[in-house]
């Protein structure tokens, strides 16, 4: 379990980084927390010839919050976010899902972002970002593009990156007024990948009716998969949803693979089961988690 | 008096230098040695036609490559069948590296020595391997039926087939007194592969001194004393110039018991061929797929009872998955076959098992060895047969107990060790009483009731166990005491973070009537003590404890002698307080053991002050007696040996409450609670903390753990992402109590406790969520998905 040889460069700007990892293209990685890429690498699973690591760029390690969303850059650790009041402030889904991201000293060293370019579907970030419509900002040298979630993930392991390519942060947009979320997930043991699990986001309308309901599902695809159930929950108020049939358009939605942790029937019906558990914590949130309109 | 500290929670004295980073594994000795690593095959089955090493040729830093073509001597033997049995009639072992045939994923096939652990792992992936492809077989039912075959010459895959058959009081065969019962019942049970799994891995590092031909090699073994005989028989040594000491190891389990292991006498021949020091550290992929698992069987139950559920004829017939070789015999099927009665008599009883071989990793014990499956199977039993009656389930089992003065109380079977299978004592009533109250299990109908009102689904489990401990043949102590005032205790057995720093420490500080922090304790190192079994069966308190005690005696009765001479007193008006030996009642009169060890030794030669004193001109000796009486020795020491007739008895009783939630299927611990008798406890803190353990392993080997193969003998999940030993998190708060019934078989009254905690853990799971479901539980371990797919099933 040591990994094969290596070219290592440690840049200390984005510039520089772009520019090594324009030199070596498609034989190049990115080294961001290594909770993912580190594992591979050890396995013999992955074997670039060059990492680039960014964890000397300080001006990567940032996060904005906005009224509008909030920007997290590249070398911001799943802790920072999880802990950032300003954060929580605007969009209470990032702590919500990142507490349920492994275990406390993987999200001290693991990156948001890293979790995004990953993109694996089990993870808990793709499906947030594919929820709220967000995007992640890729540099390369001489230029820079903002890919939109839905056009991001493009299967288990893969994203829209390319060679020579950076993300250097994603963008996580606040949802309309009204709106509440919440995260659930049923994992085998605290802090694994989820056997099935999702992001959920209702917005109710004046009269406290759901106006717009929506789940980011993990896996249970090759990348999260989102479903729209605004129609399914009938615009009635959460009490008076008829849920079964929601957890009936959930399960209509997905198509999962079962392996070595569960069937696939046990985790369409459980992600039916945690999609209604889901929708209702978030419409109750949708009065408390309100942000200013 | 603070000398007496057996029975006393004391901290464990390693603990602050195992916590704080000051351990000693076996990694971090060697740092500039030679570093081996392993091509292993990649199939389950498979003839070798050609290997190819050229290209790891160029490596920068390749040192050595070795084939079993390469191997001299005993070396390119099989590895010995440790543990032969009659019945093992097909007994097979692997070679250190394979010679034509892999038989499981995981089997080394090439070694390649480098200057670092990188290089080496380089130049194993640039060695080429060609393989001819046998059809792989896996599961024992597939095994079974014989139509392909692990090994060539071992028909119907079958290693080993054992029948032992006790007959009732009235000389019924099992078979007849089920006939003749008033109810039968007959069902399946299966346990599923787990493993030992330590968190450190299995290493070995060896130095060759070619100045006087000695070799001393450092393993992460659960016994030091036989690797070093294997090392020096393997690569033809005088056993004088073999040292091996075990230094921290970081778990064992079982899996560290099983020796010599490949890289156990590959690392130390090369490291003597090549003159450098070189080392190997397993990695946990080899863990996985190269070392050994254990649990694997398929239990078929047949049982007579009578209307008060007494069992009246038991006959269980087990499928004992061996994987690919048998290099610890058929320890586990005899345990799980002889351990199944538990605490209770029954009538008449038939077990026959088959070990098979299967294209897999070898099984070898892991704790509880064999009795996690027997008490599954007794208990599961017992469960069924309270459901049958519609009887309270503690009451079946009160109704089957062994009554406290049934002791000692033969169940007529041959145990582990080749002995008789008598337990010496135990009081099953009064720890069932305990349970009960502990749980609340009375009171808990009200309980369910209530939950179930509020929509949850609770249900409460018990399993009980009796376990043959401490096994012989031996273990050996000895004890010094040198004119510092110091003791020193060492004993042959090796430690894995059990505690025995402290435990023996409790002992030799009480028999000598020293201060602990005077004593210190050396396990595992040959240098020290030669002569030992290992760590294993529940066997360290108990036999090198009673050794220690026994030497510590030898030593005090020569402490007392010297002291009575020169105080001019009786020996037997002597007391040892504190590292004083006084007049009792006279504290005046005293003498200190530091200048008893002086006197002790008659010197020529002074070294310090306190040496003057032993000196032959000091005036101390008489001069009518030579300086060392006749029969005497120098030095204030002991060696001593504890032999038991036969094992001691330990036994158990484990209850939980679990929680189901209806929807999703989740098992949740409410509760877990356990009363546990090891008879007189050394260190109940200690104690305690090894059933923490035990249980720990316990909840994972019933709600988590599994190896799963595919058809093509693939271990599908040999990482610890996918194989899911329980966090902190997945193990519930444990309570428990003790029940203190004294061995009478040794002289401290004790029994072994180290594998406990882990033994009912899956029979306890399983009773509960079966009351919680209504539902039978007949496989373990048992997950969220597997319990949704037994709803549906049920659901029609
Ligand atoms: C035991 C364990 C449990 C875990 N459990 C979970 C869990 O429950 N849920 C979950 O979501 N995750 C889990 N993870 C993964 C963890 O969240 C990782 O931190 C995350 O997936 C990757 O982030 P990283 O910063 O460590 O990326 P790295 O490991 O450094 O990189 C991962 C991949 O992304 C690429 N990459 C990273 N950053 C960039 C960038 N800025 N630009 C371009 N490419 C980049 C790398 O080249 C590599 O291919 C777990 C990890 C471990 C070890």
């Amino acid at each position: 379990m040591k990994p094969p040889p290596f070219a290592y460069h440690a840049p200390v700007s984005v510039d520089e980084a772009l520019a090594a990892l324009a030199e070596t293209g498609p034989h190049g990685k990115v080294l961001a927390g290594g909770q993912s890429l580190i594992p591979l690498l050890n396995m013999r699973l992955a074997a670039p010839s060059h990492l680039v690591d960014i964890n000397r760029i300080g001006e990567l390690d940032t996060i904005a919050a906005r009224p509008g969303g909030v920007r997290v850059g590249a070398l911001a650790r799943h802790a920072a976010v999880e802990r950032s009041a300003e954060a929580a402030a605007v969009l209470p889904l990032l702590r919500q899902a990142l507490a349920l991201v492994a275990h406390p000293v993987i999200r001290n060293r693991g990156t948001v972002v890293g979790s995004l370019v990953h993109a694996d579907p089990s993870a808990e970030m793709p499906a947030v970002l594919a929820l709220l419509g967000g995007s992640v900002r890729l540099a390369r040298l001489g230029g820079e593009r903002e890919v939109a979630a839905a056009d991001f993930f493009t299967g288990p392991m893969e994203s829209a990156i390319g060679p020579g390519e950076l993300a250097v942060s994603a963008f996580f947009p606040v949802p309309p007024p009204r709106s509440g979320t919440a995260f659930r997930e049923v994992a085998r043991r605290h802090g694994d990948y989820a056997v099935a699990g999702m992001a959920a986001l209702v917005t109710l309308d004046e009269d406290l009716r759901i106006a717009a309901a929506r789940v980011a599902c993990v896996s249970v695809g090759p990348a999260p998969v989102v479903i729209d159930l605004s129609d399914a929950c009938g615009r009635r108020p959460a009490a008076s949803v008829s849920w079964d049939a929601v957890a009936a358009a959930v399960r209509d939605g997905i198509d999962p693979d079962g392996d070595i942790h569960a069937t696939a029937e046990y985790r369409r019906h459980l992600t039916g089961v945690l999609a209604v558990r889901a929708l209702k914590d978030a419409a109750r949130n949708a009065g408390t988690e309100a942000v200013d309109e | 008096m603070t000398t007496k500290l057996f029975g006393e929670p004391v901290q464990r004295r390693e603990d602050a230098r195992l916590v704080t980073g000051q351990g000693h594994y076996l990694d971090d000795f060697g740092p500039g040695a030679l570093a081996a690593a392993f091509v292993r095959s990649p199939h389950a089955h498979a003839r070798i036609t050609d290997i190819d090493v050229s290209a790891a040729l160029d490596v920068e830093g390749l040192v050595a490559v070795y084939t079993w073509e390469d191997l001299p001597g005993a070396l390119a033997e099989p590895l010995p069948l440790l543990i032969p049995h009659p019945a093992l009639t097909h007994g097979r072992t692997a070679y250190p590296l394979a010679r034509d045939i892999v038989r499981h994923v995981g089997e080394p096939v090439v070694m390649v020595v480098a200057e670092d652990r990188y290089l080496a792992e380089d130049a194993c992936a640039l060695i080429e391997v060609e393989y001819e492809f046998l059809k792989p077989v896996v599961g024992v039912e597939e095994a079974v039926q014989g139509a392909h075959l692990v090994h060539e010459d071992v028909p119907g895959n079958v290693g080993a087939h054992l029948v032992q058959e006790v007959p009732s009081r009235e000389g019924r065969s099992a078979a007849d007194a089920i006939d003749a019962a008033p109810h039968r019942l007959e069902f399946r049970l299966d346990i599923e592969r787990s493993a030992s799994m330590p968190l450190e891995g299995r290493g070995v590092y060896a130095r060759w001194d070619a100045g006087d031909g000695s070799l001393r090699v450092y393993s992460s073994t659960q016994t030091s004393t036989s690797v070093r005989m294997a090392v020096a028989a393997k690569l033809g040594l005088p056993l004088p110039k073999v040292e091996v000491i075990a230094p921290d190891v970081g778990g064992g389990f079982g899996v560290k018991i099983v020796h010599p292991w490949p890289e156990e006498i590959l690392v130390p021949w090369a490291a003597r061929t090549l003159g450098r020091e070189v080392k190997w550290t397993e990695d946990r992929r080899e863990h996985f797929v190269s070392s050994a698992h254990e649990r694997a069987q398929v239990q078929h139950v047949r049982v007579g009872f009578d209307d008060e559920g007494r069992v009246l004829g038991l006959d269980v017939t087990i499928l004992h998955d061996h994987g690919a070789y048998t290099p610890y015999g058929i320890i586990v099927p005899i345990i799980t076959s002889t351990q199944l009665l538990g605490p209770y008599k029954i009538g008449a009883y038939r077990v026959e098992f088959s070990s098979i071989y299967t294209n897999t990793v070898q099984v070898t014990p892991y704790r509880g060895a064999g009795r996690p499956q027997a008490v599954f199977c007794m208990e599961r039993t017992l469960d069924r047969v309270a459901a049958y009656l519609g009887k309270d389930r503690t009451e079946v089992r009160a109704a089957n107990f062994i009554g406290p003065d049934e002791f000692p109380y033969d169940q007529g079977l041959i145990f582990q060790d080749g002995r008789p299978l008598v337990y010496d004592s135990g009081n099953y009533p009064e720890s069932l009483r305990m349970l009960k109250e502990m749980v609340g299990w009375d009171s808990f109908p009200e309980m369910k009731a209530r939950a179930a009102a509020e929509g949850r689904r609770i249900g409460i489990g018990i399993g009980c166990y009796v376990e043959g401990t401490g096994v012989g043949p031996y273990e050996g102590g000895h004890v010094q005491v040198t004119s510092d005032g110091r003791v020193h205790v060492s004993t042959g057995l090796t430690s894995q973070g059990q505690g025995h720093e402290t435990v023996f420490a409790q002992i030799a500080a009480t028999e000598l009537g020293v201060p602990i922090e005077r004593v210190s304790v050396v396990t595992g190192d040959t240098r020290r003590f030669g002569y030992a079994v290992g760590t294993f069966a529940s066997r360290a308190a108990v036999m090198s404890g009673n050794a220690i005690a026994l030497a510590c005696r030898k030593v005090r009765e020569k402490a007392l002698r010297i002291a009575a001479d020169a105080l001019e007193a009786d020996p037997r008006d002597l007391e040892i307080t504190d590292g004083i030996v006084h007049v009792a009642g006279t504290p005046s009169a005293s003498i200190p053991l530091a200048t008893v060890a002086v006197l002790s030794n008659p010197l020529r030669y002074a070294f310090d002050e306190e040496a003057k004193r032993a000196t032959q001109f000091s005036g101390t000796s008489a001069m009518d007696r030579p300086p060392v009486d006749e029969g005497e020795e120098p030095g204030l020491e002991g060696r001593d040996y504890y032999s038991p007739i036969r094992s001691t008895f330990a036994s158990g009783m484990h209850a939980a409450i679990v929680e189901t939630d209806p929807e999703t299927a989740e098992i949740t611990i409410l509760r877990y609670a356990v009363v546990h008798d090891c008879g007189k406890l050394i260190n109940p803190m200690i104690v305690e903390g090894q059933i923490h353990g035990g249980v720990a392993q316990g909840v994972g080997g019933a709600l988590y753990e599994k190896m799963v193969y595919d058809e093509h003998g693939q271990l599908l999940n040999a990482s610890f992402m996918d194989f899911l030993m329980p966090y902190a998190t997945e193990v519930p708060r444990i309570e428990t109590a003790h029940l203190e019934t004294p061995s009478p078989l040794n002289p401290l009254g004790i029994k072994g406790a180290g594998e406990a905690g882990v033994i009912p853990v899956s029979a306890v799971i399983a009773s509960a969520i079966e009351d919680a479901e209504g539902i039978p539980i007949d496989r373990m371990p048992i997950s969220p998905s597997d319990l949704y797919t037994l709803r549906l099933r049920l659901a029609g």
